[in-house]
């Protein structure tokens, strides 16, 4: 599923413009990331929480050629998904909210 | 940010909608990805990031705090990938070496 099936789910559950509709998504997921990139975490209830995480500079090897390298410390972005949505995956049924 | 943060902060953006048709859209949004990974498939949002599910097979295992035997059952657990775009917006100046 891409963006594109979930503006048309969405299309069809509230109608409006779908022009409106992918532009609301958009921006759903611009915010997040704007939010992320300040180094905040986004909490979905029911559905699971975005974070960002610091990791350190570690040694590491290039799988490739095998020789020695420094990976830089960096941050990375999280998922941890909800009780809720692991559940729903497990069972293969609907989940959250009607 | 939670939810409802977020509906607030999306409302104030887009003028189309009011707030509570902003909220739908997000629940119904959010919605859609969970039933497609319950129901095994993936979902994959460019830029953002892509969630996909993986099968852990049965093992045997031992309840730690009485030291017994038991048996985990099989399971499916959701898997994200965090997306280029947002990888290098957490990391600016920094460049990409993974593929």
């Amino acid at each position: 599923m891409t963006k594109a099936d979930i503006v048309d789910i969405v299309f069809e559950k509230v109608g409006y413009s779908k022009k409106d509709v992918a532009a609301v998504i958009e921006e759903v997921f611009e915010t997040i990331k704007a939010e992320l990139e300040q180094g905040e975490k986004v909490k979905v209830s029911g559905f699971g929480n975005f974070t960002i995480r610091q990791k350190r500079a570690r040694r590491g090897r290039n799988p490739q050629t095998g020789s020695e390298i420094i990976i830089d410390e960096r941050r990375v972005m999280t998922f941890k998904a909800s009780q809720l949505l692991k559940k729903a995956i497990n069972t293969g049924a609907p989940s959250v909210k009607p | 940010m939670t939810k409802s943060e977020l509906i607030e902060k999306v409302s104030s953006r887009v003028t189309a909608f009011s707030r509570r048709d902003i909220e739908i859209i997000v629940d119904t949004l959010f919605q859609s990805m969970a039933d497609s990974l319950a129901n095994g498939g993936k979902v994959e949002i460019r830029g953002f990031g892509s969630f996909k599910i993986k099968e852990r097979e049965g093992r045997q295992g031992r309840n730690p705090k009485s030291g017994e035997n038991i048996f985990i059952q099989p399971k499916r657990v959701p898997f994200f990938k965090a997306g280029k775009e947002i990888r290098e917006r957490i990391n600016p100046g920094s460049s990409e070496e993974e593929a």
